[in-house]
């Protein structure tokens, strides 16, 4: 289970927290959203975390200050997520050095497809991190093997063609059978992760069980948004967490 | 030189390619493939052409402006009346290109981002035309400066949906419209109003308006016996300026001049004037000039006039910055206002608030210029559109 959250939301010191926090309760892999003013690709819970996060004053450097609080007593791996603007604002060469030497593992850039990968796959080779790319309901065949040949870590598979947001179970699971089945024939070499309205694990039992994992992000970011800042709202959460993985026991 | 861009990538120099989500790539394959095809089709370009010159009105006229001439004293000034296209400005010749092309890619919903509403208006027009169901996405902000254009969607049957993200203009209907194509990506093509986008849409949209050029250098001929020696144009994501400068690109001698809004001032944090103040970045799926924070986070542009007021560009006007081909200058919004007054009351022309901007540079150009030579201005829209903005502008009495 990957579990995706902005970084300085709901604030800038509770993020730590939060990844910490998850991992005990059942994560395997974080993703950390780097926030972005014009996030095209996302809806609108996402939309809210990066707002609130980028007037929480969330910089690039807090990011990596952050991974490397994790790192003083987790080595749950961390895949930094977001738009190539502030990547690319950042310097291409400097983001992949410090997101190293952070202790980061590896980088989704949704708006950098293939076409567009070598404005920073150097790099991050260089760097030793791993390039995730993503593979969605209307990609090819062809196209699947290619995103396959080029990732490593794990090839993402966007469950439905839309922006990312918490879905009702049946609108995903209704339209992701055929494409599961074309992830399985097509990707090979590398774990397959499915995402994108996903809130439950009724949801992620039903989708993911011929994959390797699940991805949970605006679901929980939903939940936060919920809690936040009552007493007693990270416990909310990570219950919360605890539930996608295992299920209500 | 021989001028080539863009490349098959959609790289004009290194601005522009293909930033997008990998949802979008297909249909962006679909589309190169869709508009390559249509610009070998005879049948294509006959429709294509026919229209412009049936419905849009085209060819548009060259004036001779003789009022505004004497007023400087200088070079001889013609104005190329894109005000005079149906529906106001020159965003109808790209809006019927675009239209035309989703027809027969078998798309049967419209969607469009607008911010001055002129193209919101050309789009929703060309549904109108031939019966397509049609969604405008237009920021608050710009709903209200730009109400007629609002009204007059509606009346064409398109649904207007108002924005309330982030500074209420065109870059954050920009970013609906995106969103709205990610999830309806099959039914549905996004008609881009201007040269911004990921590739094909930058060339494809510059290759729908360069009849605007193409008119311009016969209609001066035949008037002067030569080419222009100035050409002028308002810069908003770019698409006026790139139609009537392409043709003349590879005629050197012809000077090329870019106008930005610079709103309050380029050296204020109330400007659009992107080229001038920006840096290279990445938004709405091509590399160009952003105004953006240290941080890459993009920055609320500020202008007068709603089609203005984006802190992007197009990718081709970045590189054409770069190899100075064109040269680009920023223009206040108190500038561009005495511009609508002057060109009113001197020519019997009341511009769009957009085009006014090129109109302004005309008090820094025309001492520079001599008698002998011919500057030619992009009068890209009729100002009816702003009328209530010019006048509280001028104080309800515009005198
Ligand atoms: C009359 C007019 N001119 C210019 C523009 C700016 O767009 P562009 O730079 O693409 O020509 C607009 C945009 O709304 C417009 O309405």
């Amino acid at each position: 289970m990957s579990l995706f959250i902005t970084a300085g939301y709901p604030d800038l010191d509770s993020t730590v927290d939060l990844i910490l926090g998850f991992e005990k309760n059942g994560a395997d892999i974080i993703e950390l959203g780097m926030p972005f003013s014009d996030p095209l690709a996302d809806g609108p819970t996402i939309q809210y975390a990066s707002n609130v996060a980028i007037s929480n004053g969330i910089t690039m450097k807090k990011i990596f200050d952050m991974v490397k609080e994790v790192r003083k007593s987790s080595e749950i791996p961390i895949i930094l997520m977001g738009y190539i603007n502030p990547v690319f604002r950042y310097g291409v060469e400097k983001f992949c050095s410090d997101a190293e030497e952070s202790g980061v593992d590896g980088l989704i850039i949704p708006d950098a497809p293939l076409e567009e990968s070598s404005i920073i796959s150097d790099a991050a080779a260089k760097h030793g991190l791993e390039m995730i790319y993503l593979v969605a309901p209307n990609s090819t065949d062809v196209r699947m093997r290619s995103v396959d040949e080029k990732s490593s870590g794990f090839v993402y598979c966007v469950s439905v063609t839309g922006v990312t947001g918490a879905r009702s179970g049946d609108e995903v699971a209704r339209s992701v059978q055929k494409f599961i089945e074309r992830v399985k024939t097509n990707v090979t070499r590398n774990p397959k992760l499915v995402g994108f309205g996903i809130k439950s694990h009724e949801d992620a039992s039903l989708i993911a069980r011929d994959l390797d994992g699940f991805i949970v992000g605006s679901a929980l970011i939903d939940t936060v948004r919920k809690s936040y800042p009552n007493k007693g709202w990270k416990e909310s959460v990570f219950q919360f967490v605890k539930e996608l993985k295992y299920g209500n026991i | 030189m021989k001028y080539t861009a863009p490349n098959k990538k959609g790289y004009f120099g290194k601005y522009g390619g293909k930033f997008v989500p990998e949802i979008l790539i297909p249909a962006l394959e679909e589309l190169e493939e869709a508009y390559a095809e249509s610009e070998k089709d005879p049948l294509f370009q006959k429709e294509y052409h026919d229209l412009l010159r049936e419905y849009v009105g085209r060819p548009t006229k060259l004036t001779y402006a003789n009022r505004l001439t004497e007023h400087y004293g200088r070079a001889k000034i013609y104005f190329k009346r894109e005000d005079l296209c149906h529906t106001g400005a020159h965003k109808i010749n790209n809006a019927i290109g675009q239209l035309l092309l989703a027809r027969n890619m078998g798309k049967s919903r419209i969607i469009a981002e607008t911010g001055a509403g002129q193209h919101g208006v050309a789009t929703a027009t060309a549904c109108a035309k031939f019966g397509f169901e049609c969604v405008i996405y237009m920021g608050a902000e710009d709903m209200e400066r730009q109400k007629l254009n609002v009204d007059r969607m509606r009346l064409l049957g398109a649904e207007v949906r108002s924005v309330e993200s982030g500074s209420q203009t065109l870059k954050d209907a920009t970013n609906e419209a995106i969103r709205d194509w990610v999830t309806n990506v099959e039914n549905t093509f996004y008609i881009i109003g201007s040269v911004v986008g990921p590739h094909p849409y930058p060339m494809m949209t510059r290759n729908f308006h360069r009849v605007i050029g193409e008119e311009t250098k016969d209609q001066i001929k035949h008037e002067e016996g030569k080419l222009p020696d100035y050409l002028i144009a308002c810069v908003g994501g770019g698409s006026n300026a790139i139609g009537f400068f392409y043709p003349f690109i590879e005629d050197e001698n012809v000077k090329m001049i870019g106008i930005e809004a610079a709103g309050l001032g380029a050296d204020t944090d109330q400007t659009a004037a992107t080229l001038t103040i920006g840096t290279p970045g990445i938004l709405h799926g091509s590399m160009s000039y952003l105004l953006h924070d240290q941080e890459g986070q993009i920055q609320l542009a500020h202008s007068i006039s709603a089609g203005l007021d984006y802190p992007g560009i197009g990718p081709e006007h970045a590189y054409l910055n770069d190899t100075k081909r064109v040269h680009y200058y920023g223009i206040t919004d108190r500038q561009a206002m005495d511009a609508v007054k002057l060109i009113s009351e001197k020519e019997g022309i009341i511009p769009a608030i957009e085009t006014a901007h090129a109109f302004a540079y005309l008090e820094t150009l025309m001492p520079l210029t001599q008698r002998d030579e011919v500057v030619v201005v992009n009068c890209s829209g009729r100002g009816d559109k702003d009328m209530g903005t010019i006048s509280e502008w001028f104080g309800k009495v515009p005198s």
